[in-house]
């Protein structure tokens, strides 16, 4: 059994978004609209966070793309009442909207706060309802929703791979994000296979994850920027 | 036995008028009351067509006023139960005239904390997936078993001591007799049937207590069961179940003050109840203030940076007028009042109590929203502002709650008539047996 995980290289990432609309588009994640986006209503399943460091002349930006830790040990799961959040056998911490009651402990149990809610119904601008991805479930008002890790890649992969009556090659199963990383900073594989490219980054001296000491082990490695 | 009934009804003749008799007054509340329920079943038709959005909750800030009147009115909700259990079990006598009002407070009251769950879910259609997927690792679940049980034995607790009452008024009153009958369950007031009430009322008052503590302790439980900062506390548990029992006497004073007043029962409910109410309250006072006192210097202390941040979000931050408001009328102002005696009257200890009660809805808030407000990440910054769909369905609910109360007291009486009786027959006699019973033996030898 695979255990699927990511490695984003921060001294490669340009900030550009290419993951977050790539993202968008692939989920089927409708765009909030200006009041809503205020409120702090936009949904993203991959988000690029910004800090600013340092003093005028010496400032410094730096970008960190933030999709689901995708933990070992998921505080989020932990405390669904009803079983709407799981972690698969393969590590991918899903969402079953159909089951979900919107309650949002999730939500608030995450410490990345990857979580998004549909706090209305979703709305589409013109024309953008007929490009919708047909293998990604549009969600219910009322629901949490949140990154699969482009599951649906996954499960088409893997019939695609049975169809032609082989095994699954790394390159077979890619999310969405990474394959349209222009910069080439994001990587994904399977984090058992000690041979993958995510392994061997995994155990650069750059590699950390975000709030390690929480002890959720994600299973999305930054590779820190170097100077 | 009927002469006796006859005899009752002359004495206590007083406690039956709100049931025999309705003045303009109750109908003039009523509608008032009744049409601020009819805006918060329209907000929450609102929020139900268009979703969650109509709230002024987000991202991060997932959790606000439905659930801090959550956690509020199951802590009202120990009014009840807890006090009156507790003093029957203390064999306190002057409990007789105020038993009965707050366990009707409890019944009510938990409706409304549930209530507020159900309104707070995205899906409330799905609320039967709680049963059909429950999964008992969530905290959520302990509280749905901890509150249904909490409901089903104070329900029973309330009914039991009503039983002689109500079949007082089957034999007494005209209107509605059908369901007093029934309710009476063929009550006659024999040896047989009092001892078996008797036995059960004790079981129950013994019962109510643990699952009294435990639904406070399990509502803490889903913050403190969260690696939120200032969520993450071992103190949580005792902390709520003593905000609870805090607010819920508050409650109980305001209820027995406005039923003393508009029912003219000056003689039942006397200075000497709201006096000892009030150093009950002055004790919780104390007690809230060393738990609030002890959470916040080990986190002010340990200095760790994310827990800090919401400690001086609350201290001197955003949330700082809450936190402030919350400590004078959670401390200051009850404590000045009801340390003196000559201010633990009966208007000082309502005064008092109402302060706590607005105090306690805001200590609520301040542990909910401001853990949400400063989360680990995102670094935006989003400020929660409830709009008039939270407030409409918040008073919607007070208003219900107040109507249903003056509803019970329209049915039922709302001081226990039987156990008043009981009182003056049985306790008085009682009492000095057990009072001559604590003195020492006189010995035979001398």
């Amino acid at each position: 059994m695979a255990k699927w995980g990511m490695v984003i290289d921060l001294d490669k990432c340009t900030g550009c978004q290419a993951c977050v609309l790539a993202c968008q588009v692939e989920n089927n994640v409708a765009p909030a609209d200006k009041g809503q986006s205020f409120m702090g209503r936009s949904i993203h399943w991959l988000e690029i966070l910004t800090f600013i460091e340092g003093k005028f002349p010496y400032v410094k930006a730096r970008f960190m793309p933030r999709p689901c830790m995708h933990c070992d040990s998921p505080p989020c799961t932990k405390v669904c009442p009803v079983g709407a959040t799981y972690k698969s056998s393969e590590g991918i911490v899903g969402q079953v909207y159909a089951r979900c009651i919107g309650c949002r402990y999730c939500t608030t149990a995450c410490p990345y706060t990857v979580r998004y809610f549909n706090w209305y119904a979703q709305k589409w601008p013109d024309g953008m309802e007929k490009m919708q991805n047909p293998d990604v479930s549009i969600r219910p008002k009322g629901v949490v929703e949140k990154c699969s890790f482009c599951h649906h890649r996954l499960v088409k992969a893997r019939e695609k791979a049975r169809a032609e009556n082989r095994d699954l090659l790394p390159d077979d199963y890619i999310p969405a994000c990474v394959q349209s990383c222009p910069a080439e900073a994001m990587f994904f594989g399977d984090l058992k296979d000690e041979n993958s490219i995510v392994s061997k980054l995994a155990r650069e001296p750059r590699a950390f994850r975000l709030m390690e000491d929480l002890g959720t082990h994600p299973k999305v490695i930054y590779l820190r920027e170097g100077e | 036995m009927h002469n006796q009934s006859n005899m009752n009804m002359e004495e206590d003749i007083k406690l039956f008028n709100p049931v025999l008799r309705t003045g303009k007054w109750f109908y003039i509340v009523s509608a008032i009351l009744l049409s601020f329920v009819a805006f918060a079943i329209f907000a929450y038709l609102t929020q139900l067509r268009d979703g969650l959005g109509v709230t002024g909750l987000a991202r991060p800030v997932y959790w606000g006023f439905y659930i801090t009147n959550f956690v509020f009115f199951i802590g009202i909700s120990h009014a009840g139960t807890l006090i009156s259990a507790i003093l029957r079990i203390a064999k306190a006598e002057w409990r007789r005239a105020i038993t009965r009002s707050a366990e009707v407070i409890t019944v009510l009251v938990l409706f409304f904390g549930v209530g507020n769950i159900l309104i707070d879910m995205g899906r409330p259609d799905r609320i039967l997936n709680v049963i059909k997927h429950g999964r008992f690792q969530s905290p959520l679940l302990w509280d749905v078993t901890s509150i249904c049980a909490y409901l089903t034995a104070s329900t029973m607790y309330l009914y039991l001591p009503l039983i002689p009452d109500i079949a007082l008024l089957r034999d007494k009153v005209n209107s509605w007799k059908w369901l007093y009958s029934f309710l009476s369950l063929g009550w006659q007031g024999t040896k047989r049937q009092k001892r078996i009430i008797e036995i059960l009322i004790s079981i129950m008052a013994v019962v109510v207590i643990p699952i009294a503590v435990s639904v406070h302790t399990v509502v803490s439980f889903v913050f403190s069961m969260t690696i939120q900062p200032m969520w993450h506390s071992a103190i949580f548990g005792p902390y709520f179940v003593v905000g609870a029992i805090f607010s819920g006497i508050a409650a109980l004073i305001v209820a027995m003050a406005i039923i003393r007043k508009v029912y003219n029962l000056d003689d039942y409910i006397k200075n000497i109840h709201f006096n000892y109410m009030g150093i009950l309250l002055l004790i919780m006072t104390l007690l809230w203030f060393y738990f609030t006192f002890a959470e916040y210097l080990t986190v002010y202390y340990g200095a760790e940076p994310l827990h800090l941040e919401v400690f001086y979000s609350k201290i001197s931050g955003r949330f700082s007028i809450f936190f402030w408001g919350m400590v004078i009328t959670c401390f200051v102002i009850p404590f000045g009042i009801l340390c003196n005696s000559k201010t633990r009257t009966i208007s000082g200890t309502v005064v008092a109590s109402c302060f706590v009660l607005i105090g306690m809805w805001l200590e609520r808030f301040t542990i909910v929203v401001p853990t949400l407000s400063n989360p680990r990440l995102p670094l935006s910054e989003i400020i929660y502002h409830p709009t008039w769909v939270e407030v409409a369905i918040t008073l919607g609910c007070f208003s219900m709650f107040i109507f249903l109360y003056m509803l019970f007291t329209k049915f039922f009486p709302i001081i226990s008539i039987w156990e008043i009786k009981e009182g003056r027959e049985i306790s008085v006699r009682e009492v000095q047996a057990r009072v001559e019973s604590y003195l020492p033996d006189k010995g035979d030898s001398l």
